[in-house]
């Protein structure tokens, strides 16, 4: 699996969206470090929530530590992997391989359909 | 063999990284274990963040190793406002690339969990911040915060564990901090994983007055006390004061100095004090302490060494205008940087606080004589016991370095001088008594020496007048009335003289008496035998007539018998 790769999907995908759903976007960054099986599971985990409950309105930035370990400290990663909702405020953070999907959707704020 | 043995084994003692930090390195015996991780626990306020800070600040300006600190509870402003307060500059530091901070925020309202994870992330940021500045030193303050943060212990547990390992390969010499527990070390046991070095802090108030103390529980490796050291945390950073000194091992000087006043030094065999021994001066109110102290700091001047006056009682100009009253000034011997005169009143802070910062403050000016004025003020800030501990402690480190100390002692009024002083007076090597003696309506000064160890001294009463021109003692009057002072001494001194001029007549004349009479019997002997002169001739002439009567008379015989033609 190549992060690089979808991210730009993603990134393209969500601008679409954007103008098709009166602008509510959930811009999304997952970080990692390294493609570690961890990091591969919370990513694939990530992808089947958004696809299931936010389909076409969300934008997944996936950020590797190990090329870039300075975007660390800004949004205060201690711990790998780490998904940021940047948007829509205010920022929420989830920790973990985000296998637990009803965590996952509580800790984004998603309302369920 | 041997020596080779020993080389093997001084290559295998712990590397240590001097934290710089005043009094530290000496209990530890040269600071932190270099590329290892110690631990500093202690409550709320003792000061662990400052240990930490400094640790890092002394790596960076004084041992060129730039340091990481890692924050998780004070962000990177208060750390920096918190840190000016101690004089350093952490902005100058970072911006110099000799510093980098990093703030960790972690809150668990903000956070849910869901599934596996690590603290890849926290390593990732250590790694940058390290190879940012190419740190030698970091400071993690305080981790512990990650379990209030994080719920799943167990792999913090095992990531903290993974931290330690992974700190020690890259030869970080670190400093983690924690909170004291109530029956462990830290709450969260973070000496299971620091098993170098453990270093507690603590900070008590027993009577009102606070007190800051360190113990360093375990060292391993290396050979440390385990006392408590008093510690301080002032404007000039963290100190703690070494009890190095409580062997009792200084060397004893030799030389002796003078104590500014000529006829005190006679007293004192002649030569006066010894260098680098403890001088007590006791005595009531009014009875010439200060006086005997200023002498004796202007002596320690006029040899040209350093003194140092703390007055606890009055402020400089004061010391300097009433010493002008006898004859000593001291404000030229100030001008010149040999004289530091610090007036304070001890009751500011606590003791300990108090005689670290005297302690300090000598150790800066390195003085060779230092004046306590008097230093019976300590005792209002403390029990006796603790002011004893505490002067013991402070004499035998000046002792150590052969500064000559004097202590005036105020006694008060109604007791004995030599009962009230027992507390600290054993520690005196020399002890002077100050009094004052009350007879015929008048006060007078007197001195005497109570003790003086290793020199023959003086067991006499001297008057001690302060003069105009200085301090002078003179011999007091001691007769069927007692010890005579002041007007008394006089008077009676007026007395004597009266009284030895009597006699000097009465010599006088005795011996003129004698003259007249070696003359009478000279004059009697002269007669006698001009007398017997006389006699003696008569009796020669007498003596000539006979014997030519008895001549003539053999003669008539002889010639008879040859006439007769004797046969014979």
């Amino acid at each position: 699996m190549d992060f690089i790769d979808r991210r730009e999907n993603r990134e393209e995908s969500g601008d679409r969206m954007k103008d098709e759903n009166n602008g509510e976007v959930w811009e999304l960054r997952l970080y990692v470090a390294g493609q570690t099986p961890k990091s591969i599971q919370a990513f694939a985990n990530l992808k089947r929530i958004c696809e299931e409950y936010l389909a076409g309105k969300y934008r997944i930035e996936v950020v590797d530590l190990m090329e870039n370990p300075q975007l660390a400290q800004g949004d205060q990663i201690l711990a790998v992997p780490t998904l940021v909702r940047k948007l829509p405020p205010p920022i929420k953070k989830i920790i973990g391989d985000l296998s637990n999907t009803e965590r996952v959707l509580v800790g984004l704020d998603v309302r369920q359909v | 063999m041997q020596q080779g043995k020993q080389r093997a084994y001084e290559e295998l003692r712990l590397e240590k990284s001097p934290t710089g930090i005043r009094g530290f390195d000496e209990i530890t015996q040269g600071g932190l274990p270099r590329g290892r991780t110690a631990l500093v626990t202690g409550g709320p306020g003792t000061g662990k963040t400052m240990l930490a800070m400094e640790f890092l600040v002394k790596g960076a300006t004084e041992f060129g190793e730039p340091g990481v600190f890692v924050s998780f509870e004070e962000t990177q402003d208060e750390l920096i406002a918190n840190s000016a307060s101690l004089g350093f500059s952490l902005p100058d530091l970072c911006d110099s690339n000799r510093m980098y901070m990093d703030y960790v925020r972690v809150e668990r309202s903000e956070i849910e969990e869901t599934g596996e994870y690590d603290l890849e992330g926290l390593f990732v940021r250590l790694s940058h911040a390290i190879n940012t500045v190419g740190a030698k030193r970091l400071v993690l303050d305080t981790i512990e915060t990650l379990f209030s943060g994080l719920s799943n212990a167990s792999i913090l547990r095992a990531e903290l564990r993974r931290l330690f390992r992974w700190l020690k390969d890259k030869g970080m010499t670190t400093i983690v901090t924690g909170e004291r527990g109530a029956n462990s070390l830290t709450r969260e046991g973070l000496e299971e994983y620091v098993s170098d070095c453990v270093i507690l802090l603590d900070h008590r108030v027993t009577e009102q007055v606070s007190t800051r103390r360190l113990r360093v529980v375990k060292y391993r490796g290396t050979e440390h006390g385990t006392n408590e050291y008093p510690f301080l945390i002032s404007e000039r950073g963290f100190m703690v004061l070494p009890i190095t000194s409580m062997k009792l091992d200084y060397a004893a000087a030799e030389e002796r100095i003078s104590s500014g006043i000529p006829r005190l030094d006679a007293m004192l065999g002649g030569k006066g004090f010894y260098r680098g021994s403890l001088v007590l001066v006791s005595g009531t109110a009014g009875t010439g302490k200060t006086s005997t102290a200023a002498a004796f700091a202007d002596a320690a001047c006029r040899r040209g060494e350093r003194c140092m006056y703390f007055a606890f009682e009055e402020s400089a100009q004061q010391v300097i205008r009433n010493m002008r009253s006898i004859g000593l000034d001291l404000s030229r011997w100030v001008k010149k940087g040999l004289l530091k005169i610090v007036g304070q009143r001890p009751t500011v802070h606590g003791l300990e606080h108090h005689l670290m910062t005297l302690q300090f403050m000598i150790d800066d000016y390195d003085p060779a004589a230092v004046v306590v004025d008097p230093v019976t003020n300590l005792t209002q800030v403390g029990t006796i016991t603790d002011v004893r501990a505490t002067l013991a402690r402070l004499v035998d480190h000046l002792k150590g370095r052969k500064v000559t100390i004097l202590f005036t002692s105020l006694t008060p009024g109604s007791a004995d001088a030599e009962m009230t002083d027992v507390g600290i007076s054993s520690l005196a090597d020399t002890w002077l008594k100050l009094q004052n003696l009350e007879s015929g309506g008048e006060r007078n000064r007197a001195i005497t020496i109570l003790k003086s160890r290793g020199m023959a001294h003086s067991n006499q009463v001297r008057e001690f007048l302060l003069t105009g021109e200085g301090i002078d003692l003179v011999d007091v009057y001691v007769g069927p009335e007692g010890v005579l002072t002041g007007s008394a001494r006089v008077s009676r001194e007026a007395d004597e003289k009266a009284r030895e001029a009597a006699l000097r007549l009465e010599i006088d004349r005795l011996e003129a008496d004698r003259r007249k009479r070696r003359a009478l019997l000279e004059e009697q002997i002269a007669r006698l035998r001009s007398e017997f002169e006389g006699e003696e001739k008569e009796l020669e002439g007498r003596i000539h007539l006979e014997t030519l009567k008895m001549e003539t008379m053999f003669q008539k015989r002889k010639e008879m018998g040859i006439s007769r033609k004797a046969d014979t």
